[in-house]
């Protein structure tokens, strides 16, 4: 592997490049404002670089497997708020739903904990357990928590979608496959709920004219999901 | 309509009831589950050419290259296809409900895979092969035999209707992997396997079950002899991961849906393959 040491090592370099260029310029902040605007965003994040740098998914089947996990962190965490405090007068199909929901995706996101740790060299390329703010959500509002589910789902089916002709090993294409049928299965059910009467399980807003699903790329998906994930970490190598 | 009486029914096999010789046609046909795939293996024939040598068809297409994955996949599309659309003109679909809402937009979208199969595959297309969805006249979903009612016929439909659905599921996620090399079309692929899904979920909450499997339960009305559709579901180690550790076995093997192989795909779709 090796992919995210060897990158620290250029940033570090970077890092140090950018000192010296600081120094170069004299202690003008107008001078460091503007060399600052041109650095990406993890170095913005990251003044001083060293090892509490943002973190970065990776690339290679690494990289996909840490975006899958961040998404599952996602889902996991937003139905582990779902089922602690159901919302008022969530009947018990909607229950049985979202209590499998919770359990499955919880399964997910510990399954890539530790595919993942068994899959790299060092543990610091395991994207580390990310912090969640929903902002305003309702979590008492069954049309809130249902849209936002649906939306959780959909996504994934894209993301999964999008990202498996991104994976190298067939071992993991195989499991990616077992977990976005899965992913979609609740798309379907939580769709179902909000419209039963309806072809909206697989509605023309998800499914196009030749019967294909959704797939995007992770930098369509990142940014979304990012809307809910506080913690830092980017993408720029997948 | 009261759907578990439609299940009972059905599991009951009351439609068989009458005709003891087609109860016996149903289990010879389905013991064939069991025994084709073991037995041609042993025998060294790819499936598909022993039962259908000569035609340019599915039989060729159990083999592990992307245009054998897409010929496969055909296949099991016009299997679904002409399903749906017999199902819908039977009449057995109560009309104005939800239900045919849900399998005319099912209808739509395998009408629509098996056109863009047919795009992709051009000089590679197979032959759509001729099918018998009674399967020897072991079942009846599109009341056509008048030996069963109506109600009895649609929870046939329903219960075919998922096994198709989660079939379909699981021979794409078998593809996959050979589709490795036609990046573009192993992303169509798992395009359509979602949709397969989404239906499959749909199908089996119509039919009062969960809308993912359940270790390797089939769900009432399906037949045992069926089982093969199933098996291999209550996998609960993923890359050595035991999915059943945080909430039991129900919760892991529902959280991962598991692939078939070409030949276990075919063997399924060849009950209801006359030639």
């Amino acid at each position: 592997m090796g992919i995210i040491s060897k990158k620290k090592l250029l940033k570090n370099d970077l890092n140090k490049e950018r000192r010296h260029f600081l120094k170069l310029g004299g202690a003008s902040i107008a001078v460091t404002g503007l060399v600052l605007v041109g650095c990406g965003d993890d170095d913005m994040n990251n003044p001083g670089g060293g090892d509490d740098e943002v973190f970065d998914l990776g690339s290679g089947d690494v990289g996909v497997l840490n975006y899958a996990y961040a998404l599952e962190q996602l889902e996991a965490d937003f139905y582990t708020k779902v089922v602690n405090s159901f919302y008022a007068g969530a009947t018990d199909d909607e229950k049985q739903v979202l209590t499998d929901l919770y359990h499955h995706e919880v399964i997910h996101r510990d399954f890539f904990k530790a595919a993942i740790t068994a899959a790299v060299s060092d543990p610091a390329m395991v994207l580390p357990t990310l912090e969640f703010d929903y902002g305003t959500l309702d979590f008492n509002s069954r049309d809130a928590v249902l849209a936002t589910a649906k939306a959780l789902e959909d996504t994934g089916v894209a993301a999964y979608n999008g990202a498996g002709n991104m994976i190298e090993n067939p071992d993991y294409l195989v499991i990616a496959g077992k977990i976005v049928s899965v992913e979609a299965r609740h798309a379907a059910a939580i769709r179902s709920l909000i419209n039963p009467d309806s072809t909206d399980f697989a509605g023309d807003d998800v499914v196009d004219a030749n019967g294909l699903d959704v797939a995007k790329a992770p930098s369509e998906i990142v940014p979304v999901a990012k809307g809910f994930i506080t913690t830092e970490f980017t993408a720029n190598n997948l | 309509m009261n759907i578990i009486k439609f299940l009972d029914q059905f599991s009951n096999a009351n439609l068989m009831a009458e005709k003891e010789d087609a109860v016996t046609s149903r289990r010879e046909v389905f013991a064939r589950f069991g025994s084709i795939t073991k037995k041609l293996a042993m025998a060294g024939l790819p499936l598909g050419a022993a039962m259908l040598s000569s035609k340019k068809s599915f039989a060729q297409s159990s083999g592990n290259t992307p245009v054998q994955a897409l010929q496969l996949a055909l296949t099991l599309e016009y299997l679904e296809d002409e399903f749906y659309r017999l199902g819908l003109a039977s009449g057995v679909i109560p009309a104005g409900t939800r239900d045919e809402k849900v399998f005319m937009q099912i209808g739509k979208h395998e009408a629509a895979h098996v056109e863009f199969l047919k795009a992709g595959l051009g000089a590679d297309v197979v032959e759509k092969p001729t099918f018998d969805f009674t399967v020897g006249g072991a079942f009846d979903p599109f009341n056509e035999s008048g030996m069963v009612d109506a109600a009895t016929s649609y929870a046939q439909f329903m219960a075919l209707s998922q096994a198709f659905e989660d079939t379909g599921v699981r021979a794409y996620k078998g593809q996959a992997a050979n589709l490795i090399p036609a990046p573009d079309l192993l992303k169509a692929a798992l395009q359509i396997h979602s949709v397969e899904a989404r239906h499959a979920s749909e199908v089996r909450r119509l039919r009062g079950l969960k809308g993912w499997i359940v270790g390797n339960s089939r769900g009432e009305g399906i037949p045992e002899a069926a089982q093969p559709i199933y098996n291999g579901e209550e996998n609960v180690m993923q890359a050595g991961f035991d999915t059943s550790a945080a909430f039991g076995a129900d919760a892991g093997t529902e959280a991962f849906d598991e692939p078939i192989t070409g030949d276990t795909a075919v063997a399924i779709a060849s009950l209801f393959i006359v030639q």
